[in-house]
């Protein structure tokens, strides 16, 4: 690029930031522990930034922390949507150390059960102050309809967020798209592979029409 | 609040004890206290039936509340907790469909410790006998 295409570039750039209301929208990543939502995140930060969010794990409970990645730049159409993107720990009602004595030993077990308790209470948080958007993530492998599922839909409802459903990992073969838009007629159901990249379009399209 | 038995033990001693909490009684409390009130009966190894649930904003709150007291030292894992009816499309269950019929939109919500949810599902029909008395 040209020394003044880059310059005029970058000051389109600027302007066009002086003149959005805001700062980026905070887009919370939500879901069961599990569901992906790391590797989503991940995902999504190196096809826009170039570096990743956090470690994806298929023990529950990897992110205990939330991890925030600023000013992620999503391009559509010539138009560029900015946002943040949180990752959350995975919600759940229960922490039952003895789930990952097979992965670990006892005292680390206690240790990430500890730590992941802290990480689904400071999730909840988020939810309640500090997000303005979620993409609620699902293992579309797994029947959508729990417990968890329902409480956090409908508390992201009664805080008026704008949401998306992902239906993730439709690259299994027991995955079942149709029975998380069942379960959720209310909102629109993305379907994508994250781990494999698929339907990365539609997800990035629906991203910057939801929360542009 | 009622004493049931565990209608699959012959003794009928080793007894599961359910508060049940009327709408009512809820009213009266701020959301703190219903949702210390729900603790401390899960605590103690009891299941709290709520007639009429909690608004969404007090089950983020019970969410967080009970990961501060799982405790792996002293047994706490944390809660299973169930609402009826389910959600509109899915509605088998008998107290399901007991409480469908229901014309109030509130959630009849059944909340036990996780380590005994055994006793949760097991104890359906019990917590439908009891709710349906009402
Ligand atoms: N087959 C398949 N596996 C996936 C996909 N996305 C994630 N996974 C796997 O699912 C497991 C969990 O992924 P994470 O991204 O760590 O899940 P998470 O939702 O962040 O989990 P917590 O942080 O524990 O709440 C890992 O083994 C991932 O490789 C997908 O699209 N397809
Ligand atoms: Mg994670």
């Amino acid at each position: 690029m040209g020394l003044l295409t880059g310059l005029k570039d970058s000051i389109s750039r600027v302007t066009d930031r002086l003149f959005t209301d805001d700062q980026p929208k905070r887009i919370g990543i939500y879901g069961p522990p599990n569901a992906g939502k790391t590797t989503l995140a991940n995902r999504i930060a190196r096809d826009w930034t170039g570096d990743a969010v956090g470690t994806e794990s298929h023990v529950p409970h990897e992110t205990r922390r939330a991890r925030r990645k600023e000013d992620v730049e999503i391009e559509r159409d010539g138009q560029s949507v900015s946002i943040d993107i949180v990752d959350t720990p995975g919600v759940t009602t229960k922490v039952d150390y003895e789930e990952f004595t097979d992965e670990m030993e006892e005292d680390d077990a206690i240790r990430r059960s500890r730590e992941a308790t802290e990480g689904v209470a400071e999730a909840m948080h988020w939810l309640r102050e500090d997000v303005d958007g979620v993409i609620y993530v699902l293992d579309s492998a797994e029947d959508p309809i729990t417990q968890v599922n329902t409480m956090l839909i409908g508390i992201i409802e009664s805080r008026d967020l704008p949401v998306l459903i992902f239906a993730n990992k439709i690259d299994l073969d027991e995955a079942s798209v149709k029975r998380i838009e069942d379960a959720f007629p209310q909102h629109k159901t993305v379907p994508l592979s994250a781990k494999e990249g698929q339907n990365m379009d539609e997800v990035y399209d629906n991203i910057a029409e939801y929360f542009g | 609040m009622p004493k049931a038995t565990n209608p699959d033990d012959p003794n009928g001693d080793d007894g599961v004890q359910i508060d049940l909490i009327s709408g009512e009684r809820m009213d009266s409390l701020a959301s703190t206290e219903k949702i210390r009130m729900i603790l401390d009966g899960v605590h103690d190894g009891n299941i709290v039936i709520l007639e009429e649930g909690l608004t969404p904003d007090e089950e983020s709150k019970l969410i967080e509340m009970t990961m501060a007291e799982i405790s792996p030292d002293a047994g706490f894992n944390g809660i299973e907790i169930e609402t009826y009816p389910k959600s509109e499309t899915k509605d088998s269950s008998l107290l399901g469909r007991l409480m469908g019929s229901n014309e109030s939109a509130a959630k009849l919500t059944v909340i036990g410790p996780a380590n005994q949810i055994e006793t949760l599902h097991k104890d359906e029909t019990l917590i439908s006998a009891l709710v349906s008395r009402n």
